[in-house]
């Protein structure tokens, strides 16, 4: 932080870092058109050296980029107020990790942050996919060139991070104060990671198109970029969940808002689209139906980037008052969408499928649940937008929630879940699904377990609960069964299973560790979703409230000041049968300079489930000193949720580690894994 | 029996639109019971809310309206600038609920006073909820230019 205080005017002391920035910028936007247009010029020529191009225009595009987005943060580190975006999100007292994501916590940061995503991607392909045959990677360049350009447009002449702002304030207006958190920080660009990464998936597609050709070696490419995007969209809906838990204070994880909504529709289709994938790469079918996933996926990614950037959600009103970034973003939204699904249409039924198929088999097992996860998407997103295009069109204003998507959306995924134990065990093209099912006796066993255990520990909840639990065990345990079924498991020695085991290959090891993390997850949701207990109180120093056998003693609040805020911390003793389980400190925070309040919850976060205290304003209804009305949760088995998602972002982790995914070639290997082989 | 290319497209199509039918009866199902409807103070005054239904009520908090009940009951009063809805919350208020500014509540109509068991106000404190706006502008109370819009990234 240098004391000077920059002056537009001043040209002598005046940091340039903003034009700098800009030019970047600007530049960048000129190499991608030479990036849209020679490498695609070239592949259809079939002229090597203008295919060429696009290698090295990627990269420069990359490094230009980066040097905006770094433009950008130094602006933010050294408090340059005298450039709108920063003086309008941060402040110079702000901790340095904030002043840093105060970056993207805004429209014009985070657009940037976008482009700078795709272009981290964009120089990946140029610089990793070396056994790409030169015409794919040319058209998958140039594609990838074509989205980098409307959002350079966009940011250049809607959305410019870098304006500059006469007469310099003294000081921001600091970030938005709710933003100002760890795991806020680092939830946009996650998510963008994954929203960005699926433009891969849909370059792949498009080129393909061009092409007319998509074979298991295409799959083969499309997957581990897919795969990556959808880790990165995995942990960043977890993390945004998380900090809604831990920071908004009404002790849920999840409420079908549109913004959460907007990244849950394009996890739904990334889904479906990375298990069509694998059906594309090992049975030769089902292409068009991948290639059409991979454009709806990186549509609705683009969507979900816009509904929650574009203000549309705030107000659909919002749009006619200032109507140039709306009427791009739509211009946009309808060239990515309708153009790509308008050369579908052209070129998609040229895409000749060779496989056969059998309903009764691994392929069908998929296509099913390609068909769930694609019609979940659908629903969800028709519950997010019927409210804007109701009142759209003058129907009055209405409000869709959590009741409704609870209605509809459980009931549409519980079949898939309970399919989705079975659908490892059965085998490519043909299978016989009785002795895959004999071979769930396990996981049967277990759900039944589950079930009793459920339904006595809480016989008065929910039968929605008890459901929830047993198909949960269903689940992890029939993927342990696929599992042990893969090693021979008790038809072998010991030894061979375990040698076995260990020559798993690691794609295989990830479509394990995915499906158990969905069952550890969705024990996490059941718990928290069906059995939360909560109590609101007025509570004076000294007195005790007890919930889900849990006493929860107040022992005042005292006054306490942070970097940027002050803050009143109460003091909650929690005891169980006479003995201290731990203390807890809930905060309400007054921010200094927006006079913004937030609530820190204080959260005690066990296996069985989580202690979980709010404390709201002082009362004097009862007429006791320092008494305080609070809030106090217990949130059953909600810590299995992070654990779940956890280990489903490790799964994909591990599977992108695979060899196959990361030389790109067709690995050998021994007949008989050809056979049961990875998901 | 392989399945040629026809049968595998039927299959497609056969699961396809019974999962589409399914869903279709959910969601319509649904709609008809968990829609929430939003209304202005006036709309209940005209008595266009039904009693037990669901809905969503907006307006400013009147200035002076907060009252701490026993048992951690808010009170307070919802206007539009025509027209006045007392209304009580139990629990803790949003950190953005103030006096003045405006809110959007859920719950149920009940003997005239509207028993909310959500506040809605997540946003920052200049925000204006946009149903609030229309409401303020329908009676003529709005005196700002459009809906304030709330910063880009408020909500989340």
């Amino acid at each position: 932080m240098e004391g000077r205080r920059p002056c537009p005017g001043q040209a002598g002391g005046r940091q340039v870092s903003a034009e700098l920035g800009h030019f970047a910028l600007a530049l960048a936007l000129c190499v991608a058109s030479v990036q849209a247009t020679l490498p695609l010029i070239g592949a259809y020529r079939n002229n090597p050296s203008w295919m060429a191009a696009g290698q090295p225009a990627a990269i420069m595009q990359f490094l230009l980029v980066a040097l905006a987005f770094g433009c950008l943060t130094h602006l933010y580190v050294t408090s340059d107020f005298s450039v709108l975006n920063v003086a309008s999100n941060s402040h110079t007292d702000k901790p340095l990790l904030y002043k840093i994501s105060g970056v993207w916590g805004n429209h014009e940061g985070s657009m940037l942050l976008w482009v700078l995503i795709l272009a981290v991607f964009g120089s990946a392909v140029a610089l990793f996919g070396r056994n790409l045959p030169p015409s794919l990677k040319a058209r998958v360049l140039g594609v990838q060139a074509l989205i980098a350009i409307g959002f350079y447009l966009f940011i250049l002449f809607t959305s410019n991070p870098f304006e500059r702002l006469f007469p310099v304030p003294v000081n921001g207006r600091d970030l938005n104060p709710l933003l100002q958190d760890p795991g806020l920080a680092f939830h946009p660009p996650m998510l963008y990671l994954g929203y960005v990464g699926f433009s891969m998936a849909f370059s792949f597609a498009i080129a393909a198109l061009i092409e007319g050709r998509v074979d298991a070696a295409w799959a083969r490419w499309v997957r581990p970029w897919t795969l990556a995007a959808w880790s990165f969209l995995t942990a960043g809906i977890g993390l945004g969940s998380w900090w809604a838990y831990y920071e908004l204070g009404w002790g849920g994880w999840w409420y079908w808002d549109p913004v959460e909504n907007a990244s849950f529709i394009p996890w739904l289709a990334g889904t479906a689209l990375l298990h069509s994938a694998t059906v594309v790469e090992k049975r030769d079918t089902l292409k068009g139906w991948t290639i059409l996933l991979a454009i709806i996926t990186f549509s609705m990614s683009l969507l979900g980037t816009f509904l929650v950037r574009s203000g549309v959600l705030t107000s659909v009103h919002a749009f006619a008052t200032d109507p140039t970034r709306g009427v791009f973003i739509l211009v946009l939204l309808i060239i990515v969408i309708g153009g790509s699904l308008a050369l579908y249409a052209w070129r998609g039924p040229q895409l000749i499928s060779t496989g056969l198929f059998q309903p009764i088999s691994r392929e069908g097992a998929l296509l099913f649940n390609n068909l769930v996860m694609a019609t979940a998407a659908a629903v969800v997103l028709l519950g997010t937008l019927y409210p804007l295009l109701l009142d759209a069109m003058g129907g009055g204003k209405i409000s869709v929630g959590p009741p409704f998507f609870n209605a509809v959306f459980i009931p549409i995924m519980l079949p898939m879940i309970a399919i989705m134990a079975l659908g490892p065990l059965l085998n490519w093209k043909r299978s016989d699904w009785r002795a895959a099912v004999q071979r769930l006796w396990p996981a049967f066993l277990a759900a039944l377990i589950a079930a009793v255990a459920a339904w006595s520990w809480v016989a008065d909840g929910p039968f929605l609960g008890i459901v929830g639990l047993a198909l949960a065990a269903w689940l992890g345990v029939g993927t342990l069964v696929e599992l042990a079924e893969r090693v021979r498991l008790g038809r072998e020695p010991l030894a061979q299973s375990l040698s076995r085991l260990r020559r798993q290959p690691r794609a295989s090891w990830g479509m394990t560790l995915g499906h158990i993390g969905l069952a550890v997850a969705i024990v996490g949701m059941t718990g928290a979703g069906t059995w939360v207990k909560e109590s609101i109180q007025v509570m004076a120093p000294g007195d005790t409230v007890t919930v889900a056998g849990y006493e929860f003693r107040f022992d005042g609040a005292k006054p306490v000041n942070g970097p940027n805020y002050a803050a009143t911390r109460g003091h909650f003793t929690v005891t169980k049968n006479g003995k201290v389980v731990v203390l807890l400190d809930p905060e309400k925070r007054v921010y200094n300079v927006s006079g913004q309040p937030t609530t820190e919850a204080g959260i005690h976060a066990t296996l069985l489930g989580d202690l979980y205290a709010v404390i709201g304003d002082a009362d004097a209804t009862t007429g006791k000193p320092g008494a305080f009305v609070t809030r106090i949760y217990f949130n059953p088995l909600v810590a299995w949720m992070w654990v779940g998602i956890l280990i489903m972002v490790a799964g994909s982790a591990v599977s992108l580690t695979d060899r196959r995914h990361r030389i790109g070639a067709p690995a050998k290997r021994p007949a008989a894994e050809a056979v049961q082989g990875a998901d | 029996m392989a399945m040629k290319r026809k049968h595998k497209r039927l299959t497609f199509v056969g699961i396809g639109l019974c999962l589409l039918g399914i869903a279709s009866a959910l969601v319509l199902t649904a709609f008809e019971d968990s829609i929430v409807f939003f209304h202005s103070p006036t709309d209940v005054a005209e008595g266009k809310v039904q009693p037990d239904r669901r809905v969503r009520l907006g307006g400013l908090v009147a200035d002076g309206s907060v009252k701490k009940q026993a048992g951690a009951i808010t009170a307070f009063v919802i206007t539009d600038g025509a027209n006045t809805v007392p209304v009580t919350y139990k629990g803790i208020l949003p950190d953005l609920f103030r006096e003045g500014q405006g809110v959007v509540t859920e719950g149920r109509l009940v003997a005239g006073t509207f028993r909310a068991d959500e506040v809605l106000a997540k946003h920052d404190e200049n925000y204006m909820p946009p149903e609030v706006a229309e409401a303020l502008k329908k009676t003529g109370q709005w005196k700002g230019g459009g809906p304030a819009p709330a910063k880009p990234g408020a909500a989340k």
